[in-house]
């Protein structure tokens, strides 16, 4: 089977017709994995802004098999496809579960650690715009230090989320998944590739991809594919992949973009102080320093060839 | 051909039943005293007499979540839980229900913690009365084999389309042994063909399903869902028919009614302390009372039917609720007077709470509360909702 390049990409929606923000890149990533993935796919989507926007009967955005799942649920109702699907003996088909940050690191981080567990054979896609937006841009386990939200408020004496983002990469590694990679709304040909890559592996696979939500974090709305290439070049985000048991470094920049420039840009960081952005850059680089020191190195071209 | 008997458990019972059935997948999560249940199903599929998929969940949300996927594309499931399980798979319940997916459950009806208790009470399914399952109660281990195979012909039945929760008491029925008759396959199979329905995913008809509606079309999808559970009546009391016609055997479809044709009073069971009462009402007739006994089988759809016009030609009816609504009465209690209300003959009714955590209802408990139903009868001022046996002051 080749591979779905940006080149070769097929002109058939299968998330269409959906009400999601303008320049929302939840719903890039859904449509790409989508066309990636194709008609003999059955899509589950919990609840969540994906649902929220495609699945308003009798307006049905999904072309394929799709259903909602419970908030918490994403994982097992996908695990309960595939093994209902291998008992009637169904062949040439996906499972795939596209949730966002708060349905995977937070409410729905049990079931899936449960699929893993099990080896389903599932594709699990976490869409990372860094809160729960469907409710209204509240903090979640994936909002990164310092970002304003409407429960993480930026005041005099708290400026916005206190805490890290949970590193989902490495905690569905610690599972011995089969599969797992990091990716971006702004490197699409990345995004493609490891979709490719999760179609054939034979056991569960995990894509966490960085997924702007302009609405949510106050810049423009035809700004997502930039941030989603500026994150990655300021080293706030990094693009990896695990397989056979070792962390893969997929793009090592000489220099990183600035932090600055990235974090200003956009006004849920607005309110941040020097001493708040020289925080975010020492522990970019803490995390740099240990990637660099441990994960295999295997640079490549990032653009279409 | 001879019949085939075994000395199981009310819980193997299931297991029994559910192999019959032939699942495509099982899911479950242990819990006291389901366990057993799910114990014998992984043996079955270990050993090759089921060929299902037995997926080890990580929780009872997850079970029935899994149940739910399966279910979509058409696959018969099968999960088990109990008691603190039920109420953290509470929003599958009602999920499950309004997506139509014909699941069928058991339920080793367990008291709910604070505190904790292992022991029997019916707190657990009665407290989830409104989510949308058909609840049916079981009092034996054949009747716990028998209505599974039932309950996949009423869930997936195209008129209901409605999971099924059976409900078997724990511990006085999960793990008591009796001997059961076991069907063959081939007469299972006859009674029970496999599941088709074209509401299901389908990658040759794709469809997108358990969406959102606004508020134009929601109370459309709730009414259907009514309707199915109260079709259900007329499908139960089918089933029980080609039940009978398959194997001999019948349990009367929403209600068993006991001695109650010229009986001045009626006890109304659930679950498995009918076996008691039906002893009691035994004994009391010997004596001279006029006693009765009414199991209630399903608890949704409600034997409204049943109650009224049982209220037609006995004087008095006592309910013993393994349950209580705290600040008002037990659940049975009150599903009963609403019937008894309906039917205006002004029926004297008491409420019976015993049974809380797994305290024992003995005989003479029994006896006892056909006694207040009599001195009711007698004018003898009583409060409606009595405790019985209990070791406080009231």
């Amino acid at each position: 089977m080749s591979d779905c390049v940006a080149k070769t990409i097929t002109d058939k929606e299968f998330f269409y017709g959906h009400k999601a923000c303008a320049g929302c890149g939840g719903s890039i990533a859904t449509r790409l994995v989508m066309k990636v993935l194709g008609e003999r796919t059955f899509t589950v989507v919990p609840a969540g802004c994906m649902s929220a926007v495609g699945f308003m009967y009798p307006q049905l955005c999904f072309a394929n098999n799709a259903l909602i799942s419970t908030f918490a649920g994403t994982a097992s109702m996908m695990s309960g496809i595939a093994a209902g699907a291998k008992a009637l003996g169904l062949q040439d088909f996906h499972v795939v579960g596209i949730a966002g940050d708060g349905g995977t690191a937070d409410i729905g981080l049990q079931a899936l650690s449960g699929a893993i567990d099990r080896r389903d054979r599932v594709i699990y896609i976490c869409y990372d715009n860094e809160a729960y937006m469907n409710t209204g841009i509240q903090k979640s386990s994936l909002t990164p230090f310092g970002a304003r939200t409407t429960t993480s408020p930026a005041g005099k004496r708290i400026r916005g989320s206190q805490t890290q983002k949970k590193n989902m990469f490495e905690i569905v590694a610690a599972h011995g998944i089969d599969y797992a990679a990091t990716a971006s709304v702004g490197y699409i040909h990345d995004l493609l590739h490891k979709v490719n890559k999760a179609k054939s592996v034979d056991g569960t696979s995990y894509i966490h991809v960085f997924a702007p939500c302009p609405t949510g974090w106050g810049t423009s709305s035809d700004s997502a594919i930039d941030i989603g290439k500026e994150v990655v070049d300021c080293g706030l985000w990094y693009l990896a992949e695990w397989e056979d048991g070792e962390f893969i470094l997929n793009r090592n920049p000489k220099e990183f973009a600035s932090v600055r420039d990235y974090l200003s840009s956009q006004g849920r960081f607005r309110h941040l102080l020097d001493g708040d952005v020289e925080q975010i850059i020492q522990e970019r680089d803490r995390k740099w320093a240990a990637i660099r020191r441990s994960w295999r190195i295997e640079a490549r071209e990032l653009s279409e060839r | 051909m001879p019949v085939e008997k075994a000395f199981v458990s009310g819980n193997e019972a299931v297991a029994l039943g559910v192999r019959l059935a032939r699942p495509h997948v099982i899911s479950a999560y242990p819990i006291t005293p389901q366990t057993t249940v799910v114990e014998r199903l992984s043996e079955m599929v270990e050993d090759g007499s089921l060929k299902a998929e037995f997926m080890y969940v990580e929780s009872e949300h997850s079970a029935l979540s899994a149940c739910m996927g399966a279910s979509s594309i058409g696959a018969r499931t099968f999960t088990a839980t109990s008691s603190q399980g039920l109420l953290y798979m509470a929003e599958c319940l009602h999920y499950a229900s309004g997506g139509r997916f014909p699941i069928v459950m058991m339920n080793a009806n367990r008291s709910l913690a604070l505190p904790w208790s292992i022991y029997g009470d019916q707190r657990d399914s009665l407290s989830l009365l409104d989510c949308g399952w058909i609840q049916v109660y079981v009092e034996d281990a054949q009747e716990s084999l028998d209505m599974v195979l039932q309950s996949y012909a009423i869930a997936e039945n195209g008129k209901v389309l409605t999971p099924v929760m059976q409900n078997l008491d724990g511990f006085a029925l999960t793990h008591t042994y009796e001997t059961v008759e076991v069907p063959t396959s081939e007469q299972a199979d006859a009674f029970l063909p496999p599941f088709e329905t074209p509401y299901k995913l389908d990658l040759d008809k794709p469809k997108n399903m358990a969406f959102s509606t606004g508020p134009a079309d929601n109370m459309e999808f709730k009414y259907q869902q009514h309707k199915a559970v109260l079709d259900a009546v007329k499908v139960i009391s089918e089933v029980d028919e080609s039940f009978y016609i398959h194997f001999g055997r019948r349990y009367g479809g929403m209600t068993e009614a006991y001695r109650c044709d010229d009986a001045e009073m009626v006890m109304v069971t659930l679950g498995s302390i009918t076996g008691t009462c039906r002893a009691v009402v035994d004994e009391l007739r010997v004596e001279g009372w006029k006693a009765g006994l009414l199991k209630i089988r399903f608890m949704r759809p409600f034997p409204e039917k049943e109650i009224m016009d049982l209220s037609t030609h006995v004087r008095a009816i006592g309910v013993i609720d393994k349950d209580i609504s705290f600040g008002y009465e037990g659940t049975i209690f009150t599903n009963v007077n609403s019937a008894l209300s309906k039917a205006r003959t002004g029926v004297y009714a008491l409420d019976f709470i015993a049974g809380l955590g797994g305290r024992d209802i003995s005989r003479q408990d029994i006896r006892k509360m056909f006694g207040h139903l009599k001195d009711g009868l007698q004018g003898i001022e009583l409060n409606r909702v009595r405790f019985i046996n209990i070791g406080v002051a009231i």
